[in-house]
């Protein structure tokens, strides 16, 4: 079973990362001090039960495995996500759309093009590009649920 | 020794378009040397038209420097005649043609195929999509402890009587050598049809398909320094002979009514279509080009390569090898102790050092060995030791990263 609480604990740690660690990143200018802050994102997240890592939820890449689990909150229409991948990047990666898409209502997520703050940050030039390390795919399935 | 590194680097134009990339991603395809883009621009504009088709003089020029390189490539395997190369699109569509043309003729419901755990899944797939379906079975051999062909393993898999034998000259995830002499002789020895796939194995070592006596061999253009979309399946005539066509029209066809079809002879029975002459010429153009190599001088140079990068790795803590450092033909497999290869690669890319991370084509590999992928270093020719302890350099960088 998906217990409820692993949606709001994960809103509350994409919210910090928004408030503290965003902000960090678009000060810092070389790429090591960057990713070394995009590595460790996924500490903040509730533990993801191994018990979850079920081929119903995982987004296929093709280097890595991503996982996503979704819940839309039935009287405010929000979409809340909770989710886990097996390499950092990638994990750190799918942090910072979700920072920007967790809590949405449909209509917005309609309009919301996360993938720009990847580029702004330098650190992925071009998400269509990026179908080796799945972000594409999990981008696409983010955006399924509307 | 006849090598100078600068000269031949010298030779493929894309060094020049990206001086600042060192490329270790050679076994995922190579680059090309000018000559065999100069071959392929001079079809186009002084020779295209179609080949076998016209009367005319212009499509027997063609015809003609078509049928060449045909000729090059029989000569480059010692292929008894030239109507033994038979033009595909790649490895895996010369595995695709094989495999549907063995069945009916040579296997049927019950025999069993040999193949290794390091194959490459285009050596897999076919099987799956063509031969398991009507009855056939798939045995593998298994690896040895330090990740090599495990020899009698296989001689006692080849008292299961298989009708066919196939494996990769050289794992394309590993970079280990196969001992294919003995393979193919303890094969035969046991009546089955052996066939190699020699993707990986072209560009390490001078094949001669007649000392070897191996049935089938096939590879790719563009990883021996061709053009993509060209392939070549020699396969010895008789063999050749049996094989029913995966793919029809064109001038495989010797007569058609609108209820049967009689085919033509080989090669042309197994090559559907316009085939791809600009390919065909361009691969042609690689083979003349490798031959005017050393390469001796080549292997050597790329052994020195392994040697000084493995020895580079094993400086640095927590790297897992996952390739042996002899008997390689040019790939270092490995992985950082806990962290995912993509990981790895991705800070290597940052620094650029372009490299692959994944299963490479060969998932049923990784799951024999319990493990999610690797990265995986592949050298050519073309790489310098400058450009290795660059590489270490920024290994160690993309470590430090993820240890600290
Ligand atoms: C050992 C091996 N077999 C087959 C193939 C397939 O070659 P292609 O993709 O050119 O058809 C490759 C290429 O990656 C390979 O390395």
């Amino acid at each position: 079973m998906i217990r409820p609480d692993i949606f709001t604990e994960t809103a509350t740690a994409l919210k910090n990362i928004y408030e503290t660690q965003l902000p960090e990143l678009r000060q810092l200018k070389d790429w090591q001090s960057k990713y070394r802050i995009l590595m460790t994102l996924g500490k903040a997240l509730p533990a993801f039960d191994s018990e979850w890592h079920r081929d119903e939820f995982l987004v296929q890449g093709c280097e890595s495995k991503a996982w996503l689990l979704h819940y839309q909150d039935p009287v405010t229409t929000q979409h809340f996500w909770a989710f886990d991948s097996d390499a950092r990047i990638v994990k750190g990666l799918i942090i910072l759309l979700l920072v920007q898409l967790n809590g949405l209502t449909s209509e917005e997520l309609a309009h919301a093009k996360p993938e720009l703050l990847l580029n702004e940050l330098q650190l992925q030039q071009n998400i269509s590009q990026s179908r080796s390390n799945g972000l594409l795919a999990v981008l696409n399935k983010i955006k399924a649920v509307i | 020794m006849n090598f100078n590194l600068p000269a031949l680097r010298q030779q493929f134009p894309f060094f020049t378009a990206h001086p600042d990339w060192i490329y270790l991603d050679n076994a995922a395809t190579l680059h090309k040397p000018q000559v065999v883009l100069d071959a392929m621009h001079q079809f186009y504009s002084q020779q295209n038209s179609n080949v076998h088709r016209s009367a005319h003089g212009l499509s027997q020029q063609a015809t003609a420097a078509f049928e060449a390189a045909r000729s090059t490539v029989a000569q480059f395997l010692n292929a008894r005649c030239s109507h033994e190369i038979i033009w595909t699109s790649g490895t895996t569509a010369g595995f695709n043609q094989l495999v549907y043309g063995l069945m009916g003729p040579v296997l049927q419901s019950g025999d069993r195929v040999l193949i290794s755990s390091m194959e490459h899944h285009a050596n897999i797939v076919p099987w799956h999509i063509h031969a398991l379906p009507f009855g056939v079975e798939l045995d593998v051999v298994p690896l040895t402890a330090d990740y090599r062909f495990d020899l009698a393993a296989f001689t006692e898999l080849l008292k299961l009587k298989p009708k066919v034998v196939s494996i990769s000259h050289v794992s394309n995830a590993l970079g280990h050598i196969q001992p294919i002499a003995q393979i193919v002789r303890l094969a035969k020895a046991a009546g089955a049809i052996v066939v190699l796939d020699g993707a990986q194995g072209i560009v390490w070592e001078k094949v001669d398909v007649q000392a070897l006596d191996v049935d089938f061999y096939l590879f790719s253009g563009h990883k021996l320094y061709g053009p993509t979309g060209i392939g070549v399946l020699y396969g010895k005539t008789e063999y050749l002979a049996l094989l029913r066509p995966l793919l029809g029209g064109g001038e495989m066809i010797k007569t058609v009514s609108f209820l049967r079809s009689s085919w033509n002879d080989l090669p042309y029975r197994l090559e559907a279509g316009t085939p791809n002459m600009a390919g065909a010429i361009g691969l042609g153009a690689a083979i003349l080009w490798l031959r005017q190599q050393d390469l001796v001088a080549i292997q050597q140079h790329k052994q020195g390569l392994v040697q000084r990068f493995y020895e580079g790795c094993k400086q640095i803590p927590a790297l897992e090898l996952l390739s042996g450092q002899t008997t390689n033909a040019g790939i270092v497999a490995l992985n950082l102790k806990n962290e995912h290869p993509a990981d790895l690669a991705t800070l290597l890319d940052q620094q650029k050092i372009a490299v692959r991370a994944g299963t490479h084509c060969a998932m049923p590999l990784f799951q024999a060995i319990n493990s999610k992928g690797s990265v995986r270093f592949s050298f050519a020719c073309y790489n310098s030791f400058d450009e290795i302890d660059r590489t270490l350099a920024a290994l160690t960088t993309a470590v430090e990263l993820l240890t600290e």
